[in-house]
């Protein structure tokens, strides 16, 4: 058992925290043609929104609510100190996970079954699309089964993971956790060692410098008015472009 | 003044046969790929008609281009931009699909090779490009052609909607029937509504001559500028994920070769120059007010001869060579010099710098609304024997009087051309007109120096500009329709490489091949 506990919550998350950053800095570099969402809209719309938009808006709240108890665990166990507060969290937290999962489902039924769909569908899609429905079921079983989720991660998975970072991993308290949190943690470090071979890169690439950029862009070969200025040589400036 | 060069275009509609070469170039050279079968970034279509994708200018289903909203001084993309793209990033509702356009597809020709011997001949079935599968053909990117008066394309044109019943129907009469052909490529427009609705920042203008481009490999299929666009000119490319869109053939005009569409043009309608314009002056022009949109449009070109607008852009960087071809320009001349061409739609504003001649053919007038006895009298006696209505005028007693009862409503020239101002149309069309008379002055003899003088201060002409347009427009030499200004290649060499580091190897370029993510 000692062995399986160590290879999961020690071995696995550093394989894939390596692979990950490694992986997709990789593919950032190398192929970065290959970083796209690959929307799948113009073959097929009606049935994308009603996978896309729940499963989006549902996983990027989780996404979120992991992160905060992650990095801020006192503040989340101050909210949590009131009950009502408490369920309030809880419960939003689950219709999110509903959404997600109905959205994902939806997905990957689409996938399935669309013929235009099934062209652009690969193997590595449908592995991580099931993987992904396989994570969410897992994490509604565990807030409905397991509760206050959100209380006792911040007290104690976020030790853990903090742990991991500090290079001094401390498994004994995951080690006694029920079987079905176990397997949600290993699942999501597996999720994390995939991203760089999936679909999934996109979403390290948010597109929120939008939002600063002014809407037009003009790009010069080179600092046009250099160019003509006979004083300053014009290999001096080096364009923003690729 | 911000003086900048735009590489733009011009399309002389009087001239176009709607032979589709043009697309057919385009296509063999750019778009013969998978996912990228179903674009096609030049297109010709049929007016008036649906197009492609079907109903591209409705924006009440598209919302491409930018609007300007009741009272607010700034214009705003309609269906995309900062908040609204990235609200609809999971799903844009606006995106058109693969049937807005047409499924691509193949026939199974093997059938024909490889049937056994049999009773029956064997077919070669359709079958689609993107699933393989057998499939019934429902559309084509020129499905609509040569179709007007059909109730499916022609009448469900969106530039029909502030033509009076009775227009609409005099239009569609089978007898009176008139249509021409509207080829479309990108317009590389001043105002972009594709660069400033990608949220990646991929698509971006090229400095030195405008070129609008996507860099593919910094598109995400946010898919955001299909939406922008209101020429619908950004095709998504299902297969690679990435957009793509219209290069104007840059490797092409680097080299000082016409871009593949030019070049082929059979019925040589097409003419490409520089022009120089004042980029300070865009936002205020593109958020002009309706009425004087195409005005405005037209101000923001500057005058390549001028001297302060010379030094002005000598101080900007813009080469010498550049300038020089600006003063050669022949869409210049089009476009400013003679006032003969308008941009298609400016209603959008995004500025488009490809500008078009509106055809005076089909405009000439029935009878039945000349209704001009002596005319009558003087045609033809077998003519004379079918309706009136069925003929149109083509004496020249009645100068400007057909123009204005075009049987090809000058309205619908007008929300084409000109966001709704019949007026500007009817300029132009009657300067042509006098252009003809001229030269039918000129070759045949038969109308008199009075008539003929008259015409051409009518519409404002001399004899000498008169000439030069007919020059221009029907001898022209290629170098006389494409002015190229050289691209100076060097500097876009120096922007990837050092070229001292890599003298003496075989080269730069592009090393990763265009595979689909996964
Ligand atoms: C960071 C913000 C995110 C953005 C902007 C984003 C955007 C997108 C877009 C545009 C698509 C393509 C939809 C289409 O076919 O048109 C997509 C698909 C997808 N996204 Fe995201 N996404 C984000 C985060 C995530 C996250 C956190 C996950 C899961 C861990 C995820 C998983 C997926 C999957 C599995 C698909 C494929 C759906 C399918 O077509 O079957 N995304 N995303
Ligand atoms: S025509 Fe469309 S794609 Fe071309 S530059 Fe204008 S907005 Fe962009
Ligand atoms: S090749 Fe020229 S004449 Fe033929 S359809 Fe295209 S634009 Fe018209």
């Amino acid at each position: 058992m000692e062995t399986l506990y160590n290879f999961l919550f020690i071995a696995l998350p550093y394989v894939a925290l390596t692979v990950f950053l490694i992986g997709t800095i990789y593919r950032y570099k190398g192929t970065k043609f290959k970083f796209s969402s690959l929307s799948s809209q113009f073959l097929e719309g009606r049935k994308l929104f009603w996978g896309s938009v729940p499963f989006h808006y549902g996983i990027i709240f989780l996404f979120f609510g992991h992160l905060i108890a992650f990095l801020i665990p006192g503040t989340v166990i101050a909210w949590n100190s009131e009950p009502l507060r408490l369920v309030i969290l809880e419960v939003t937290g689950f219709v999110f996970g509903l959404s997600a999962l109905v959205g994902m489902v939806s997905l990957f039924f689409r996938r399935t079954t669309d013929a235009r769909i099934k062209v652009v569908t690969s193997k590595m899609d449908l592995i991580i699309e099931l993987l992904i429905i396989a994570q969410i079921i897992l994490g509604l079983w565990i807030a409905y089964g397991f509760r206050w989720g959100s209380s006792w991660f911040a007290s104690v998975l976020s030790p853990y993971l903090w742990s991991i970072f500090y290079l001094n991993p401390n498994i004994e308290a995951v080690s006694n956790m029920p079987l079905v949190i176990q397997l949600h943690i290993s699942l999501a470090f597996f999720i994390v060692l995939l991203i760089p071979f999936t679909r999934l890169v996109h979403l390290l690439v948010p597109p929120l410098h939008y939002l600063w950029r002014p809407y037009q862009r003009v790009i010069w070969y080179w600092d046009r008015k250099k160019v003509r200025n006979p004083k300053s040589p014009w290999s001096v400036t080096k364009s923003q472009n690729n | 003044m911000d003086v900048r060069s735009q590489v733009s275009m011009l399309f002389h509609l009087d001239k176009c046969i709607g032979c589709h070469t043009c697309s057919i170039a385009c296509k063999n050279i750019w778009t013969d790929r998978k996912g990228a079968e179903y674009m096609w970034w030049n297109n010709v279509e049929t007016k008036p008609g649906t197009g492609y994708p079907t109903k591209w200018e409705d924006q009440d289903i598209y919302k491409g281009g930018w609007e300007k909203k009741e009272g607010a001084g700034a214009i705003e993309l309609k269906g995309a931009g900062k908040f609204k793209g990235l609200k609809n990033i999971f799903h844009n509702p606006h995106l058109p699909i693969m049937d807005d356009y047409y499924e691509p597809w193949t026939y199974k020709y093997s059938n024909l090779i490889e049937s056994p011997a049999q009773d029956d001949q064997p077919t070669a079935r359709p079958v689609s490009l993107v699933t393989g599968k057998p499939i019934d053909i429902k559309a084509g990117p020129n499905w609509d052609d040569d179709l007007s008066g059909s109730p499916d394309y022609a009448r469900k044109d969106p530039n029909l909607e502030n033509l009076s019943p009775a227009e609409r129907d005099a239009m569609f009469q089978l007898e009176q029937m008139a249509f021409f052909y509207l080829p479309r490529i990108c317009n590389h427009c001043l105002n972009p509504a594709c660069v400033a609705s990608c949220p990646s920042g991929a698509i971006y203008k090229r400095g030195e001559d405008g070129i609008v481009l996507i860099n593919q490999k910094v598109c995400r299929a946010w898919r955001m500028c299909i939406t922008a666009c209101p020429y619908k000119k950004t095709y998504y490319n299902w297969s690679t994920g990435k957009s793509e869109k219209c290069i104007l053939c840059y490797p092409r005009l680097e080299a000082g070769v016409a871009p593949a569409c030019m070049h082929s043009c059979v019925g040589r309608i097409r003419y490409l120059g520089v022009m120089l314009y004042d980029a300070d002056k865009i936002e205020e022009v593109a958020s002009a007010d309706e009425k004087n949109l195409v005005d405005s449009q037209l101000d923001i070109i500057l005058d390549p001869n001028d001297p302060e607008v010379i030094e002005a852009a000598k101080a900007n960087g813009i080469a010498d060579s550049t300038i020089h071809s600006a003063q050669y320009s022949p869409v210049y001349k089009f476009v400013k010099e003679w006032g003969l061409a308008l941009p298609l739609h400016p209603e959008f504003r995004t500025l488009p710098m490809l500008f078009y001649v509106p055809p005076l053919l089909p405009v000439m007038a029935s009878l039945s609304t000349v209704k001009n006895k002596a005319q009558n009298d003087k045609l033809d006696p077998i003519a004379k024997k079918w309706d009136d209505d069925w003929l149109y005028d083509t004496s020249t007693d009645e100068l400007w009087g057909t123009i204005d009862d075009a049987r090809f409503p000058l309205q619908y020239m007008a929300n084409l051309f000109s966001a709704g101002d019949t007026e500007k149309v009817s300029i132009i069309l009657k300067k042509m007109m006098a252009v003809r008379i001229h030269r039918r002055g000129v070759t045949v003899g038969d109308l008199g120096d009075e008539k003929v003088n008259g015409a051409l201060s009518d519409a404002g002409l001399t004899a000498e500009e008169a000439d030069a347009i007919y020059y221009l427009t029907s001898l022209a030499k290629f170098d006389d329709r494409f002015v190229i200004p050289p691209a100076h290649r060097e500097q876009a060499i120096e922007m990837l490489e050092d070229t001292a580091d890599v003298k003496g190897s075989s080269g730069f370029g592009f090393t990763e091949r265009p595979s689909r993510g996964i």
